[in-house]
């Protein structure tokens, strides 16, 4: 049963066909019978999940459920979850207990999802496959040897490997996208300020972005409907209407559901650097799009290039002001042997982070310093400007942009460890929507030889959330790519 | 611009991070690599571009100046290494 979408799922709950406290029990079996395997979490909890299950099951009983109500779900551990550990996949906090809850960990609270855990993922965000953490690597269900992508990757495995049926990640620089790529389900990155960064511990704040994990677009519309929302404790989240994304999938349409429908597929995104496996799948996906009444036109984004460098200034920039916070003092880890005040400062950080992160606050440090500004990071700002430029006469000429989310599937874990900027290149394809702020959804569509998923990008402009869900449902309906499931023994096939 | 060992050490001490010197060498190594990359930024021509510091072009907003919070600092203080009456404590700074 909890294989099952969480549409399915939420059919069979107000029926009263299957309890909450049975689905999240379930989860819960699941969950602790993988973790040897996965690693995909930090925090299992068992007494919390199974309270907030009754008291789902309570409200059905009722009638007072919605969409989400008894939905077993797990949440990054990014975000902040009053009462629970909120580590970041960091030593630095990783006895830290977070005092309040996330903006999209309260909402989901209300909409009466029933939190599970708290997911794995790269030390504070920064990484393409989920090694980094303090707390192990997180390991790909399709093939354990392989990476699931990062830095969500803990949220990406537990939906991927039917632990769950939902997940919320984070999304800086391709965190959501890339993970649901090489995990082979779906996940959307918001546009910048639909769902509040409150309570998201912060990596790049102009980058940040959460967002939700599931086997379908529908169950992301779902999940996006109940995350976003105007909060005016996040001076950047935007104050607009309430807004269905998941009506015009429900809408009826003619046997071409994509007549209309303007495809944008951009040169830079469609030829040298792409594993051949990926291209052809992205192909036949694209190929589908046009049988379902898509017409296509090839775009050029001439400054997309030049999105890994802009982001390699822009986010350690921020990454190295926003952690300056972690100091051994207010909060996390604390150097036992100091000499003085500067000293306990020094050692607690050198400890406290891993090699990563560190890698990032000095090279953020760096292009900050003085006389290093304007050469680096108010450069990069203007290359920003530049690639948001692009993508803006682009939406003049199509409506939606598609191509593969990652150059390749997953990567065997330890290839790239030693090599930071190969890893950076992941993200390719990712940063450029992080650095402009539209929304953009990586969904399932193809397997390579070795078995491993293959993600569709489908990019949209700002708060066109709705059309690309749209595009990724009827994708969807016509082909069964979401469908597969990796090779574990609890999971079934199921639509 | 290339960056060198030096380099590395002081931006070390800004961030204050504590690095010995076979740690600095191997990082040296790493951010030499990135900032390769990085530096592909320095060709392109960005005279008169107006640096774009947010995903969204929005101004900040403003409230009401009025106390919308209540006390929370027994429980914020509940993580912090060292406490002692409501105030953090840190290793002696005045002698």
């Amino acid at each position: 049963m909890i294989d099952g979408t969480i549409a399915e799922l939420a059919q069979a709950l107000h029926a009263r066909r299957i309890s909450s406290e049975e689905l999240t029990s379930e989860a819960l079996a699941r969950i602790e019978r993988a973790q040897s395997r996965f690693n995909a979490f930090i925090t299992i909890d068992r007494d919390g999940a199974l309270a907030a299950a009754r008291a789902a099951d309570a409200a059905l009983r009722k009638g007072d459920g919605g969409p989400l109500t008894g939905i077993p779900l797990a949440h990054k551990d990014v975000l902040m979850t009053a009462g629970l550990n909120t580590t970041c996949g960091s030593r630095m906090l990783a006895d830290f207990v977070a005092p309040y809850d996330a903006f999209v960990v309260e909402q989901l609270r209300k909409a009466g999802t029933v939190l599970v855990g708290k997911t794995n993922m790269d030390e504070f965000a920064m990484g393409s496959s989920s090694e980094t953490s303090w707390f192990g690597p997180v390991r790909n269900p399709w093939d354990p040897a392989y990476v699931p992508g990062g830095s969500s990757g803990g949220s990406a495995v537990a939906v991927a490997a039917r632990l769950v049926p939902a997940a919320t990640g984070t999304d800086t620089g391709g965190s959501i996208r890339q993970p649901a790529a090489l995990t082979g389900i779906c996940g959307l990155k918001p546009t910048y300020g639909a769902c509040s960064r409150y309570g998201l511990v912060a990596f790049a704040s102009s980058l940040d972005h959460p967002g939700p994990f599931g086997r379908t677009a529908e169950d992301c519309a779902l999940l996006l409907r109940a995350m976003a929302g105007h909060d005016p404790r996040d001076s950047t989240s935007i104050d607009r209407p309430p807004e269905d994304y998941a009506q015009l999938l429900r809408e009826p349409r003619a046997a071409k559901v994509l007549e209309g429908l303007r495809i944008g597929l951009p040169k830079e995104f469609h030829g040298e650097g792409v594993d051949a496996e990926v291209a052809a799948a992205v192909e036949a996906a694209i190929a589908e799009l046009q049988k379902l009444g898509a017409t296509l036109k090839t775009i050029s984004l001439p400054a997309v290039k030049y999105s890994v460098p802009v982001y390699y200034v822009i986010a350690p920039a921020e990454a190295s002001s926003n952690l300056s916070r972690f100091d051994g003092v207010r909060y996390g880890h604390r150097a036992n042997d100091f000499k003085d005040l500067l000293d306990m400062y020094k050692k607690t950080r050198a400890e406290g982070f891993g090699a990563e992160v560190k890698r990032r606050i000095l090279t953020g440090t760096y292009v900050l310093s003085h006389g290093y500004y304007d050469a680096y990071y108010l450069k990069a700002q203007q290359v920003r400007r530049l690639i948001a430029d692009d993508f803006r006469r682009a939406y003049g000429e199509c409506d939606v942009i598609v191509g593969p989310t990652a150059p390749s599937a997953a990567f065997k874990i330890g290839a790239k460890t030693d090599d930071p900027v190969q890893m950076y290149l992941n993200d390719i394809f990712t940063i450029a929507a992080d650095l402009t702020g539209a929304p953009a959804i990586s969904i399932p569509c193809g397997v390579t030889r070795d078995g491993l998923p293959i993600g569709l990008q489908i990019q949209g402009n700002h708060f066109d959330e709705a059309r690309i869900l749209d595009v990724a449902h009827r994708y969807q309906q016509a082909t069964d790519w979401h469908q597969r499931v990796p090779p574990i023994e609890h999971a079934s096939k199921s639509s | 611009m290339a960056l060198t060992l030096d380099d590395v050490l002081r931006i070390a001490h800004l961030a204050r991070i504590d690095i010995d010197a076979a740690a600095a060498r191997e990082v040296h190594a790493k951010l030499d690599a990135i900032f390769t990359l990085i530096n592909e930024l320095q060709a392109i021509d960005t005279t008169g571009i107006e640096p774009m510091s947010h995903a969204q072009d929005v101004s900040a907003p403003l409230r009401d100046d009025a106390i919308t919070e209540s006390d929370h600092h027994a429980d914020y203080q509940r993580g912090a290494p060292a406490v002692e009456d409501g105030l953090y404590l840190v290793p002696r700074v005045i002698e």
